[in-house]
């Protein structure tokens, strides 16, 4: 495909009639799902679900990082900034909702935070003061090479790393083998494949015999994608098909695996709203326990269970949002009591997020096809 | 899509509440319209949160509008703060069918320590767009206040038009077209540029001009003036902000053609860099009308032969499907266009 074609909707209304032949080749319902924030914003923003066959669900699972970072999690920045450390996160993160606070809610009360786009940048605020400098790292393996890179490049004694990164491929097991899955397949991340390589999934594949296919990111790789997938389903012959080869190889980045892995060690962890999910979190060697604030500062979180959750946190589905359960229509919140401005749940913080995706292109993906 | 409740009791304004978009409007309904609405008054009124006003005199209506202007940086590719000022005033008169204007008047608020030949600059820029849209400043003021109690300078005008052809914003109908009358988003990201001193390959000038001299040429033919059905201009909170209410107000559905949007590729590409939808975006010298479809050649033709509607192209057509709603449909799909909270950027204009 040359680059024009990615984004010609010619193309997209053909693979769309294929996709509906296929869809309908299989005599039933057919549910996908996707990990990634950046597949569905350009679901949305495209408003390809109007061109899905009526047929085929595409859900949106747990790819909103922020969304997914757990609540203790947050407490634990809110607790480590109220002695004074600054911190420094992704703009994302202020808004999200701690048990009782959220860094944001810290920095009115005095706190001092530095919005970064890259963990380089906190090491920089570092290098440029004398005060102890957090880095509140979240995101996924994507995001979690970038900070392995800055552990490994000697940063200055006052900065240290407050890692909620998390990993995908295990949580991929876990919605598989949730009882109420109907997931026949998955859609996964280009981007982050670059890092890991396709094979990281050929052992989920072998488990779990549902087929696993890595797409890019223009609306004609997401619906080539999902060809490439359906037809996978349809002929009952599960396997990893790389259809971003442009960027993703069989074995990734090894040079950016080696550093993610000397830096970071598996450990199994809550995801917000999901399960505690084996190997899902992403926590720092003993090997660099000087860089990790989790030994560094005190951290009491009973200190904040005296405090009642807000009131309306109990009615947000964030959860079964992410699990892919229901959709963000089916929220009494939605777009009433929770808006960007002021959520509810994480799912309406973060611009990855499937409840504030659907806020900002409309809300209600459910047109027909124009003609 | 429910309204946003205000917490009024101890908040505060943010920047959010002038964007030009939802916050902006819940505000405006809540402060002023509610009360200020209870005083009678025959005309289209402060209730009808349309351009402008108007009052009936006879057989004619007088059209009266006013705008204050704060924009940052006071100049910026393709116009100032004084050119921006005359424009505003008069295309919101023009937007109502008023586009001979009658008087303008000018009100101006200086911080002390402001550069008297920067002032004098904004002053011949003013009196220049004046003569382009042929409409006399009548009368002004002017006050100084102390360095730090105001930024720079904030121009405010007023102005008054008469007219037989009111035109609104909510009369749109099923079957009618919409018209932008030239390519999208100029304003406001040529302001951003030069306001973060970005640099960008190709030009991003602002569109700031006076658009009654063009309106006129539609609304002085009677053949063509009949029908056009509603006028806007398409300012803070851009195309997407202007079509709602239109939509709104006139209870029709408007699908919208993303793909016949008129834009240079400097806005297309700077738009995806920086995540800001055009559509978002403000403009200050175009105008969307809803026209009549079978006299839509003839008005497009006639937008066409003048320099500001040269790129003028129908985008959308309104409909039943979806009352009150934006439907954008990008070639790809349908969905939604959600009404923006606010114009992705503050103090344009």
């Amino acid at each position: 495909m040359s680059e024009l074609q990615f984004r010609d909707p010619r193309l997209a209304r053909s693979m769309a009639a294929t996709l509906d032949r296929l869809v309908r080749d299989t005599g039933r319902k057919v549910a996908v799902m996707h990990v990634c924030g950046s597949h569905e914003q350009a679901i949305a923003k495209y408003g390809l679900r109007s061109l899905f066959p009526k047929s085929l669900e595409v859900i949106m699972g747990p790819g909103c990082p922020v969304c997914v970072t757990d609540v203790p999690e947050v407490d634990e920045s809110v607790l480590i900034a109220a002695q004074g450390a600054r911190i420094a996160t992704f703009g994302d993160m202020l808004k999200v909702p701690g048990s009782v606070k959220s860094l944001a809610d810290a920095q009115a009360s005095g706190a001092k935070i530095d919005i970064v786009y890259s963990p380089q940048q906190a090491v920089e605020i570092a290098r440029s003061t004398k005060e102890e400098v957090v880095l509140f790292a979240t995101g996924f393996e994507t995001t979690a090479v970038a900070t392995a890179a800055v552990i490994l490049d000697d940063p200055p004694p006052n900065f240290s790393v407050l890692s909620v990164h998390k990993y995908i491929p295990p949580v991929m097991e876990i919605i598989a083998e949730m009882p109420e899955s109907r997931i026949e397949g998955f859609l996964a991340a280009g981007h982050a494949a670059t890092i890991t390589g396709s094979e990281v999934f050929e052992p989920f594949v072998k488990r779990h015999n549902i087929p696993v296919v890595i797409a890019g990111f223009e609306p004609n790789d997401i619906m080539a994608g999902l060809v490439e997938l359906v037809d996978l389903i349809r002929a009952k012959t599960p396997r990893v098909v790389n259809m971003f080869p442009r960027c993703v190889t069989r074995e990734g980045n090894l040079e950016a695996q080696k550093q993610l892995w000397r830096v970071f060690r598996p450990m199994g962890g809550r995801w917000r709203g999901i399960a505690h999910v084996p190997n899902g979190n992403l926590r720092l060697r003993d090997e660099f326990a000087h860089l990790d604030a989790r030994k560094r500062f005190p951290i009491d979180l009973t200190s904040l269970w005296d405090y009642a959750p807000p009131a309306l946190a109990g009615q947000c589905i964030c959860g079964d949002i992410m699990a892919g359960i229901r959709n963000p229509n089916d929220c009494r919140l939605f777009n009433r009591e929770c808006v960007p401005e002021n959520p509810v749940g994480a799912c309406m913080v973060s611009n990855e997020g499937t409840c504030k995706i659907w806020h900002l292109y409309g809300g209600v993906p459910d047109l027909e096809a124009s003609a | 899509m429910s309204a946003i409740l205000l917490p009024f009791t101890g908040g505060r304004v943010t920047l959010k509440q002038g964007g030009g978009g939802r916050a902006m409007r819940a505000l405006i309904e809540r402060l002023f319209v509610r009360d200020f609405a209870t005083m009678p008054f025959d005309g289209v009124g402060v209730d009808a949160m349309d351009d402008g006003a108007a009052i009936r005199i006879g057989d004619d209506w007088l059209v009266i509008t006013t705008d204050s202007h704060v924009i940052h940086p006071i100049v910026f590719p393709g116009g100032d703060i004084g050119r921006l000022s005359i424009s505003g005033t008069v295309n919101d008169l023009a937007m109502m069918g008023a586009t001979r204007v009658l008087g303008l008047t000018c009100s101006i608020i200086l911080e002390e320590g402001f550069s008297l030949d920067s002032l004098e600059a904004i002053q011949r820029s003013m009196i220049a767009t004046c003569r382009e849209a042929n409409a006399p400043v009548v009368t002004g003021d002017t006050k100084v206040m102390g360095r730090g109690e105001i930024d720079g300078l904030v121009i405010n005008t007023c102005g008054i038009g008469l007219t037989r052809t009111l035109v609104r914003d909510n009369g749109l109908h099923t079957g009618d077209r919409i018209i932008v009358t030239g390519n999208i988003a100029e304003h406001g990201l040529a302001v951003m540029a030069a306001r973060h001193g970005i640099e960008f390959e190709g030009d991003l000038v602002s569109d700031v001009a006076p658009m009654n001299g063009m309106i006129d040429s539609i609304l002085s033919d009677p053949d063509l003036a009949d029908a056009v059905t509603a006028m806007k201009d398409p300012t803070r909170g851009g195309v997407a902000s202007a079509l709602h209410e239109m939509a709104s107000k006139s209870n029709v559905g408007i699908v919208l053609e993303e793909r016949a949007l008129p834009m240079t590729d400097a806005v297309r590409s700077v738009g995806e860099l920086l995540g800001i939808d055009p559509l978002h975006v403000a403009n200050e010298g175009k105008a969307l009308l809803g026209v009549r479809a079978d006299a839509v050649d003839r008005i497009l033709a006639r937008l066409r032969e003048h320099p500001l509607g040269r790129n003028a192209t129908v985008i959308g057509v309104c409909g039943e499907e979806r009352r009150g709603s934006i439907i954008l449909d990008t070639g790809f799909g349908r969905r939604l266009l959600a009404e923006p909270e606010g114009e992705p950027l503050p103090r344009i204009c």
